[in-house]
Order: structure tokens, then C-alpha cells, then sequence
């Protein structure tokens, strides 16, 4: 057997979702922790020169190469199993059995998949366009130029329609991870009787807790709440 | 003069002098040889595989959707093996003797203690297989007690023991049909035999889902097609289960043997009304833990846990203080029956007695408590621990009788009646499982030989996957030997033609009634007349009466049947009446050899040959003999085959 | 437990063969005591309908005791009906109340091509076996059975999986119409064992491919087939199978 074939295979495809979906859940750790620091004091200096070290560090951006293949892959491969599984009962049940025997959102994982991805073209028209194509207002800090990718935040944040989108996108989120994570780990293979407990606690603390993070940055802009006292160590 | 072809020398030499001697078919000639095995479990799974896997061309055929469906799957306690793992005094020459006296002095000495030698293959080759049989700690494999025997001998996966054998043998035969030298006709069911100058050379088999009628050509052809306990309507086999193949060879030649010998299990869930399409078995096992009673008042119409202990009946440790609730099958059934007809039975048709695992659960949890160190307890706790013991060991049936019965039987004694779950009769077969046609052989449940009158728990099992995996390999290369310049026949043979004639011409009768009642109507009333005249306890007057019934209830469904649909496509209705249609046929010589053998012997108990105390009065001067009975159209012949008891000398048998 | 008789609406899938579109009938069912079971009270039926002079209502089933894997059928949108962990067989009228509305349709699936009515093929999963879910052992050649001993824990659960029945309820409730719980409990049967050791790796991937093209669906991990399994094998196999499936790959067999 070779990786061709390998990868051809229902759980092959699914291996391809799992790996990807992980890859991209490790993005969102990132992302927040970047993004966090728009809570904390100096937040705009503090969060500029975060986002110009991820945007600058050659190694971040061969990373991102990476993370648009995985965004690639994982939203094509996962349109081609959702049509290939619709296509395995043509014949449709007049009754089904709902939510008596499994949860809404591990059934609804492409239309959340979606919602998603809508939110996602949204996002990168919002900061990644105008920050790597179109360009950006400038600030200095230190006798360094910088992006002022807060100004942006705070003008995108503003509007009401655009806090409403986002919200709705941290929704998807969460429950899309709910089911999204678990679900990895049990095509991984990772999950047995002794662990799949505490694989399924993890999964769905992460699953809120991140973008509930994610959620109150638009809130905290719109509403103009106080930055928290106190360092919030970087990195960079 | 039935010669039964028992090889010479002493009991124990016999099987392996007859494989030292047999005939061998080289393996080139193999792949020419073309064998027909009808019916999937786990003799016909067995034998399918095993065959396959020695280069034979085999044409394996089924009713069910899939080899794995076969009935077999249905057994839930265990197999016997005299392996000695428990190093309690078991042995080869032990499960001979266990069998022998557990059917009554009626089955063949030879072929029962080859099937003593072989068991203990049976326990390694299902090993190899992936059984996953029940484990001790230690990583060995566990036995547990079964009635009839002092010893532990029997293997066991949870209760479904015969699900994982069967599954084995359907692992085994799938990967002969992988490898090509099996091929599996599913939904398929044999209609007719197909005879060729005196030798069996086919059968017609009718394809299920297009209704088709189809000729299959077999060097030889082996009939694993299980019992026959449908023709009571009311029993523990699949709903399917029939006597068809093997009526059809009767018809065409081959004996049929001890009909009469039916056997009615004692621990089944009791009939709930007129609504009742089939019974369910409480495992057996069930009766190393659990107690039987009836009250010690007739017409006792408390609820079970109101009646205080001294006011019970445990009539089986009263009557049987050495065996107790483990006696055999046959005593046990009859035993209840007999409390019953007394007036002590319980539930509301009071036909029950009371299986009562309160005492095992006092005696579990009092061992948990002593085992975990706990001390003084509260009596809840004792109870709380024994359940759980319980339900560990018994868990799934418990729940199976949960949900039939919707009681909780933790809490509420088990309501539990005999009814009838295996027949130790079928087509007579010689020491080699050839029956009287040449090249007609019959395996399993569907031939007669082991059991006798009576068959011991957890030795079905034993028999069929014996036949299949480590006796008809030997025995059929005996025969085929000979036959291997015998070309492949046409299916274009005027015999086959003129059987699909007579297959096609019946089902056509069949449909053309287009009476008033249905099938399962008749079916009904055949298994009410054979219940009430030629169940668990039988008289001449009955039986002459039930002869008339059954031939009258032939004439009317050969004249008033209704047959639905068609007979191009699947049509279930039609698969039913042409089996219905022979279990009358059968019926009849059931009681009509129930009637010939005047004695009490096994599962076959005539009211009037019976001990002082109600125990089954044997007649070894003038019955031990196999009664083996010839068709001639519209009656029968008897011929007897003498039974020789070289080595066991037959006495009562005593349970006390 | 209070008996009761009860009246009741149900809606049968009718399809005289494959080639037929199908579709429902409904039937007005009286007098249902509550102590018969599921199949009892379609038997009832169909006696009705053949002395009304009508075709009888084609369903699979067998042992009625829960172990053949026969029965099948889809009973108000769940395979094997309301109770969990048990067959339509075994299901009993004490699940329903007077004035219930049935519907009862086959296992829909395109892998299982209906033959009648609420019949259909499951021939795919002997395929599926056939492609490896076996040990390649011939009669005679076993060594004793106490000569490789197994941890209890590894034997039980060996068991649990091969308890599967076969019946397909896994693949009837499947949004995708996945076969992954029947084949990860083979797998898992064998793959737990010495004795299935040597053909471990080729087993699962030879299995998986057939699976695949039978064209059963994949696995999401909704876990709607342990829900409905109706001797509840547990979705943890199909880790098991997807682990199995991962090493064989990985170590090139």
C-alpha cells in the first residue's frame, strides 16, 4: 500500500480533515494569544508589534504558506466527503431519528464548516487585505514603523454589523471545534476507553473557551472596555 | 438390513483404525470433485470450509440473507470438550459415557465416543479461529458446569457461545469463498433432491429473491439443514427453520430415524398468549445459580416474594438430591410439567415455575463482602453486590427476559416453562454420516446419531462443528474416492429436468389453492395437535387420535390454503407453505413412531410406561433399537437398527 | 406490569422489488396487546392483509430472539426501533401507547439494495469479510487451546466486538450510510488476539478498501451507530480501526 492510496480512502480523507483541522486549531492558539493582548495595558503598541513579528519573521510566514494550504485543503476535502457521503443514500428516510441518537453539530459539520469559511472571507478582507496588499496607516514606536493594525480593529469594531458577523463567526467556531476536535482525535486514533473522556472535556473547554476569547475582542473594542492592569508576557 | 458400517476393534481404536484405512482422493482429483452442502451453520459452515480448504469444488447453500444468519447462532451455553483443563476427573471415555447414559441408552456407542475424541480438536481449532471463548485471569481458558454431568467441561463465550463458534466457521467458510473454492448461494432454498442411478448427484434449489428455480449438480451432497422442532409452531428455533431438505431426501430414500425424539428444553420464557410466533430460551446455565420452585399450596396466588421460604416447593432438590436444579433436560422438563398439571404452576396461564436467583444473589454478595474485606454489613449492601455478581455472569439474559416479559428479574423470580428447542431425530445415518441414499449425507442436528433420546446441554455445538471440521473430511474422501471418473452430469440430465418438474409442478398446486386460510393458520393447529399429543408426555390414545388429526389437516391445506403474491420473486408466504406443507407430513410419522415405541426413554415419555414415581420406565429387551423409518408414499416401513452396548451397560437412569 | 391492547396507525414502505420506486401505505392496526412483540404485530397484520386478498408485508427476520442480525427495518426513524440495545425482534408493543403513528421503513442505504418491501441486501458486509476478516487457519492445524494464553481484559474485549450481529444498524442509522462500526469491530475482534496477529495489517487495509467499494459512506464521528447498535459496539473499535488502518499504512504492508 502505497500514500496514494493511502490518502484515496474514506479514512484516509479523514486522516487529510483531522491533521488539517489540528494543524488550523493550533493557528487559532496562536492567533488568540496574539490578538489577547489588545486586553491588557499599552495595547496598542503591545499588540502592533506582535502582529509586525508575525507578519515580518520569515519563519511565521513560511508557516502561513502552509496554514492557507491547510485552510485549502481542509475546506476542499471536506466539501468532497460531505457530497460523496450525501451521495451514499439516495433514497432518503421519511422519519429521522434527530438529535435522539447524536448531537446537531457533529451533523451540521459543513454547513458550520460554511458559516465558517463566509466569516473567514470576511476577516481577511477586514486585516490580511488591507495589512499585506492594500496597506495600512502607519505608527512609530522607537523609531520603528509599524502597521497600525489596532486602528484597524478599532474602526472595523465600531460598526455594529461587523461585531454582529464576528460574533456569529465565534459561534460557528465553537461549536464546529465542539464536535470538530473529538473527532480528530478518534480518526487519529488517539481515542480509547480510558481516554476518550478526558479527550472530550479538553476538547469542549477548548472549544468554548477560545472563542469566547475571540468574541469579546470585538465586544471590548465597541464598547470601549478598560484595558486590564498588569504585563501580558510576549514572546516577541 | 441397515448396516451401520461401525469399524472393528475396541471402542477406543475404532475411529482411529478407520482413518488409517479410509480412502484418500489425491488433491488434483479434488478440484474436480463438486460438493453440494445445504444449510450454513455450523455443521454445513464447518464442512464447507474444511472441504474447501482440502481443494474440493463445494456449492454451499443457505435460506437465510447470510451464511452467519444460520440458527447455531442461537445457542447461548456452551460446548463440552473433554480437554481436563479443570483437572476434576474429566475424560474422553467420561463425555462417552455422560452422553450415552444422558440419551438414554439409545444412541450409538462408536459414533459417540469419536465424538468424545474429537472435542477436544473442536476447543483448539475455534481457538486458532479467534473464538474468543471466556478467560480466567491467568489468560486460560475457563469451563463451567452443565446439567447432566458432575464435571466442568463446558466452554463458554458469555451467552453466546454459539454465535462466536458459528461466526468462526462463517470467517472460515468466507475466506474459502475468497480463495474461490466455495461458492455461497444465499437466499437460496433446496426444493428437491436430484437422484442419478441410486446415487445422490444434486438438488433443485428455488433462488428466494427472483423465485427462480435453479439445478445445481454436486458429486455428492450433504444435508446440514438443523432440526425439525418447527413442527410444533410454537419452539426456540429461528422462525425459518425447516425440515425440507431433509424431507424431500426422505421422501426420495433415505430413512428417517427416531422421529419421536424431540427434545423440550426446561428453562424457556413461558408462552404470553395466542399472539406467540415464537419461544425464547433461558440459557441452561442459568440453572447452576438459580433455584426452581413452585409453591408447596396449589392455586397459590400470591406474588412470588409473599410466599416465606417454608412454603416453597424446590421440587427438583426435593425429587433429584444428588443432580438437584442440574438434572437433565428431559427430567427437568417433565418434572416442571408435572407440577403444573398438579395445579402448583404460577403466572397468570399458570403455566410457569419459578426460577429464583435470591438465594445466588445472598450467596454472591456475602462472597463479594468476605473477598473486598467490608466487614459488618448492611443486608442492602450484601444484595447490591450480589446483583452486580449476577449481572456479570448472567447479565444479557436477564435482560433478554427484562425485555420480553417487562420484569426485572433482580427483583422478581423468573417466570420459566419447557418448550421444545432441539430434535435428536433426523436422517439416518451410518458410522461414515451417509445416509441410506448413496452419496446423501446428512450432519448436525439434521441427522440422529449422538444424542439418543436426550441430548446433554452444550453437546449440540459439540456434534455439529465435530461432523463438519473432523468427520466428514474422512469419511466423504471414502466415498468419493471411488467416484473420481465420475465427469461432471449435465444439468441438462433428464433427472434433473423431471425433479425441477416436480418442484416447479408443487409450487404451482401450491399457488393454484387459493383457499380461505393462511399458512400460518395451519401451521398453528399442526403444532397445537403435535404439542398436546406428542410433546412432553404422550399416550397410544393420543397419539392414534393425532395421526387422524394431522392426515385430515393435510387434506384441508392442500384444499383451503392461501398463498399471496407470486411465485416469480420473493414471496415469504410460499417459502412457508411448501415447509408447513412437509412438517404435516412429518408430523404424522412423528406420532406415529412415537406410538411404535412402547416404552419411556429420554425426551420420548409415554404416560404409560413410567416408574412408581413417575421416572421414565425403559424397555431395553424389546426397544434398543434405532427405529428407522422407510417411505413408500403414503405410509411407512419401519426398520430397526440394533443398538450393541459393548461397552456401557445400560441401567436406570438416576439423577438422585 | 399492567397489560393493555391498543390501536394503532402505521405507515409501510411498499416496494414489490429493486427495480420498483416504492412507497408508503398506511394501515390501521386494533386490539395490539402490549405484551406481543414488534414482529408479532406485523404478523397480525399480514394475516389480515392475505385474507383481504392482499400481498403480505415482505420483512427479514429469523431467530426473533436478537442474535441472527435478520430483522432489520427502520421503526419511527430509528433502526431496530425505540429501545436501545435491542433488535426490532426483541423490541415488544409496551414501547408504544394507544393512537401511535408507525412508520416503518427498510434500511435505506445505497450499498443495500431493497428486495421487497422492508427487505434488503446486506450481502456487502459477507464481501467485507470475505476481503479478510478471518484467521487463515485450516481445520486440524491449531495448536492446544491453553497453549497461547490471552489477558482476560484483551479476551473480553475481543468479545465485545465480535458480539457484533451483523445486522447493519449501524450503517441504516449513519448519516453517511458508514459500515465503519461492523468493520472496526471485526478488526477489533481479530486485531486483539494472538491468534489474528500475523494478518493484522493486511486484514484492515484489505478490508477498508472493499468496504470503500461496496459504497458505504465514511466515518464523521456522529456516533449515531453505537446509539442504535443493538449490542452496542462501541464507536471506541473504530479508534481502534482508524489506529490499525494508520500503522499498516505507515509500516508499508
Amino acid at each position: 500500500m502505497n500514500w496514494t492510496q493511502l490518502f484515496s480512502s474514506s479514512i484516509g480523507k479523514k486522516i487529510v480533515m483531522a491533521l488539517t483541522g489540528i494543524f488550523l486549531v493550533v493557528f487559532l492558539v496562536v492567533h488568540c494569544y496574539v490578538n489577547a493582548n489588545v486586553f491588557f495595558e499599552h495595547p496598542e503598541m503591545n499588540f502592533n508589534k506582535a502582529a509586525h513579528f508575525m507578519g515580518t519573521n520569515f519563519l511565521v510566514r513560511l508557516t502561513e504558506i502552509g496554514l492557507f494550504a491547510g485552510f485549502l485543503l481542509h475546506i476542499f476535502q471536506g466539501y468532497k466527503l460531505e457530497l460523496q457521503n450525501r451521495s451514499t443514500r439516495t433514497s432518503r428516510y421519511a422519519v429521522t431519528a434527530g438529535n435522539k441518537t447524536s448531537k446537531w453539530y457533529s451533523r451540521s459539520m459543513a454547513i458550520l464548516g460554511t458559516l465558517i469559511l463566509l466569516f473567514l472571507i470576511i476577516h481577511l478582507a477586514h486585516f490580511w487585505v488591507p495589512s499585506r496588499i492594500t496597506g495600512l496607516e502607519e505608527v512609530t514606536y522607537d523609531g520603528q514603523v509599524y502597521h497600525n493594525l489596532y486602528l484597524e480593529m478599532q474602526n472595523v469594531f465600531a460598526q455594529p454589523l461587523s461585531v454582529a458577523i464576528y460574533l456569529l463567526g465565534c459561534f460557528s467556531l465553537s461549536w464546529h471545534l465542539l464536535h470538530g476536535i473529538q473527532s480528530a482525535s478518534q480518526t487519529m486514533g488517539w481515542t480509547s476507553k480510558n481516554y476518550f473522556p478526558m479527550i472530550k472535556k479538553t476538547g469542549t473547554i477548548f472549544s468554548i473557551l477560545i472563542p469566547f476569547i475571540f468574541a469579546l475582542m470585538p465586544l471590548h473594542f465597541y464598547f470601549s472596555w478598560p484595558t486590564i492592569k498588569g504585563a501580558f508576557t510576549l514572546l516577541f | 438390513m441397515l448396516d451401520s458400517k461401525i469399524p472393528g476393534g475396541t471402542l477406543d481404536s475404532k475411529w482411529t483404525k478407520y482413518k488409517g484405512n479410509v480412502k484418500l482422493v489425491n488433491p488434483a482429483n479434488k478440484r474436480k470433485l463438486e460438493v453440494i452442502i445445504v444449510g450454513t451453520g455450523l455443521a454445513g459452515s464447518s464442512a464447507a470450509a474444511s472441504l474447501g480448504e482440502m481443494g474440493y469444488k463445494v456449492k454451499a447453500f443457505c435460506f437465510q440473507d447470510s451464511p452467519r444468519r444460520a440458527h447455531s447462532i442461537a445457542a447461548q451455553g456452551g460446548i463440552n470438550a473433554a480437554k481436563n483443563y479443570q483437572n476434576d476427573g474429566d475424560s474422553v471415555y467420561r463425555l462417552f459415557y455422560d452422553t450415552i447414559k444422558g440419551g438414554d441408552y439409545r444412541a450409538r456407542e462408536a459414533n459417540v465416543h469419536r465424538l468424545a475424541e474429537v472435542s477436544t480438536n473442536i476447543i483448539d481449532q475455534c481457538v486458532a479461529q479467534g473464538v474468543p471463548f471466556a478467560r480466567e485471569y491467568g489468560g486460560l481458558l475457563s469451563n463451567r458446569s452443565f446439567g447432566g454431568t458432575q464435571v466442568q467441561r463446558t466452554f463458554y463465550a458469555a451467552g453466546q457461545t454459539g454465535q462466536q463458534l458459528l461466526i468462526g466457521a462463517y470467517q472460515a467458510l468466507e475466506r474459502q469463498v475468497a480463495l474461490g473454492t466455495v461458492t455461497m448461494y444465499s437466499r437460496h432454498e433446496m426444493v428437491e433432491l436430484v437422484i442419478i442411478d441410486g446415487k445422490a448427484r444434486g438438488i433443485i434449489a428455488r433462488n428466494l429473491v427472483t423465485g427462480e428455480l435453479e439445478r445445481h449438480f454436486g458429486h455428492a451432497v450433504l444435508l446440514c439443514t438443523g432440526g425439525y422442532g418447527n413442527v410444533f409452531y410454537l419452539s426456540t428455533n429461528a422462525m425459518g427453520s425447516n425440515v425440507t431438505a431433509a424431507w424431500k431426501a426422505h421422501k426420495q430414500g433415505a430413512y428417517f430415524a427416531n422421529p419421536c425424539f424431540t427434545q423440550i428444553h426446561p428453562t424457556c420464557i413461558p408462552v404470553s398468549g395466542d399472539h406467540q410466533s415464537k419461544l425464547t430460551l433461558m440459557s441452561e446455565s442459568l440453572r447452576n445459580d438459580g433455584r426452581i420452585w413452585v409453591p408447596a399450596k396449589q392455586g397459590d396466588n400470591r406474588p412470588a416474594n409473599e410466599i416465606p421460604e417454608e412454603e416453597r416447593d424446590y421440587y427438583l432438590e426435593r425429587r433429584y438430591p444428588a443432580f438437584g436444579n442440574l438434572v437433565p433436560r428431559d427430567v427437568a422438563s417433565r418434572a416442571a410439567k408435572e407440577r403444573c398439571d398438579a395445579g402448583y404452576g404460577v403466572g397468570s396461564s399458570k403455566q410457569a415455575v419459578y426460577l429464583d436467583y435470591a438465594a445466588a444473589i445472598q450467596r454472591y454478595g456475602k462472597a463479594e463482602v468476605s473477598k473486598r474485606n467490608l466487614g459488618n454489613v448492611a443486608p442492602d449492601v450484601i444484595t447490591a453486590l450480589g446483583k452486580e455478581v449476577v449481572k456479570e455472569k448472567y447479565g444479557n439474559l436477564f435482560d433478554m427476559y427484562a425485555k420480553i416479559t417487562g420484569e426485572n428479574p433482580y427483583e422478581v423470580p423468573m417466570r420459566i416453562y419447557p418448550a421444545v428447542h432441539y430434535t435428536m431425530g433426523g436422517l439416518w445415518v451410518d458410522y461414515e454420516l451417509k445416509t441410506t441414499i448413496d452419496g446423501l449425507y446428512a450432519l448436525g442436528e439434521a441427522n440422529f446419531s449422538e444424542h439418543g433420546a436426550n441430548r446433554l446441554g452444550a453437546s449440540a455445538l459439540m456434534q455439529g462443528l465435530a461432523d463438519g471440521y473432523f468427520v466428514i473430511p474422512y469419511t466423504l474422501g471414502n466415498y468419493l474416492a471411488d467416484d473420481i471418473r465420475t465427469q461432471s452430469i449435465s444439468t441438462d440430465h433428464e433427472a434433473f429436468v423431471a425433479a425441477e418438474k416436480k418442484a416447479s409442478d408443487r409450487i404451482n398446486t401450491l399457488m393454484s389453492i387459493k383457499g380461505n386460510q393462511t399458512v400460518e393458520s395451519f401451521h398453528k393447529r399442526l403444532g397445537k395437535i403435535i404439542w398436546d399429543k406428542c410433546g412432553m408426555a404422550r399416550n397410544a390414545e393420543g397419539l392414534k387420535q393425532a395421526i387422524k388429526e394431522v392426515q385430515a389437516l393435510k387434506a384441508e391445506f392442500w384444499s383451503d390454503v392461501r398463498i399471496p403474491g407470486e411465485i416469480n420473486g420473493m414471496n415469504p408466504e410460499l417459502d412457508k407453505a411448501g415447509r408447513v406443507a412437509d412438517f404435516i407430513e412429518l408430523g404424522e410419522l412423528m406420532c406415529l413412531d412415537a406410538l411404535e415405541r412402547n416404552e419411556s426413554c429420554g425426551g420420548h415419555f409415554r404416560e404409560e410406561f413410567q416408574t412408581p414415581d413417575g421416572e421414565a420406565l425403559r424397555d431395553d429387551e424389546n426397544y434398543m433399537y434405532v427405529a428407522a423409518w422407510e417411505n413408500k408414499g403414503n405410509s411407512w416401513e419401519l426398520h430397526k437398527e440394533i443398538l450393541n452396548y459393548e461397552i456401557v451397560k445400560p441401567s436406570q437412569r438416576s439423577y438422585k | 406490569m399492567q397489560h393493555y391492547s391498543m390501536n394503532l396507525k402505521l405507515k409501510v414502505w411498499r416496494q414489490k422489488n429493486s427495480h420498483d420506486q416504492g412507497h408508503f401505505e398506511n394501515y390501521d392496526v386494533k386490539d395490539i396487546s402490549s405484551e406481543m412483540s414488534f414482529l408479532e404485530m406485523i404478523d397480525v397484520l399480514n394475516e389480515r392483509l392475505i385474507k383481504e386478498g392482499h400481498d403480505s408485508i415482505a420483512f427479514d427476520h429469523d431467530c426473533r430472539e436478537g442474535i441472527c442480525g435478520m430483522c432489520s427495518m427502520v421503526i419511527n426513524g430509528q433502526p431496530h426501533g425505540p429501545w436501545k440495545g435491542t433488535t426490532t425482534c426483541q423490541l415488544h408493543m409496551r414501547a408504544f401507547k394507544d393512537g401511535d403513528v408507525i412508520t416503518i421503513e427498510p434500511f435505506r442505504a445505497n450499498a443495500y439494495p431493497v428486495i421487497k418491501d422492508l427487505m434488503v441486501s446486506r450481502s456487502a458486509f459477507d464481501r467485507i469479510i470475505q476481503a479478510g476478516g478471518y484467521v487463515s487457519v485450516n481445520t486440524g492445524n491449531a495448536v492446544d487451546g491453553n497453549a497461547i494464553p490471552i489477558e482476560k481484559d484483551k479476551a473480553d474485549d475481543a468479545f465485545a466486538a465480535a458480539a457484533c450481529i451483523g445486522c447493519g444498524a449501524c450503517v441504516a442509522a449513519c448519516k453517511n450510510a458508514s459500515a465503519m462500526l461492523f468493520v472496526s469491530a471485526k478488526v477489533s475482534h481479530l486485531a486483539l488476539l494472538p491468534q489474528g496477529e500475523p494478518e493484522r495489517k493486511q486484514r484492515v487495509v484489505s478490508m477498508i478498501a472493499q468496504m470503500d467499494k461496496e459504497g458505504f459512506g465514511s466515518c464523521t464521528n456522529t456516533y449515531a451507530c453505537e446509539a442504535e447498535c443493538p449490542k452496542e459496539i462501541s464507536v471506541m473499535n473504530i479508534a481502534r480501526l482508524n489506529r490499525e488502518y494508520l500503522q499498516s499504512s505507515l509500516s508499508g504492508s
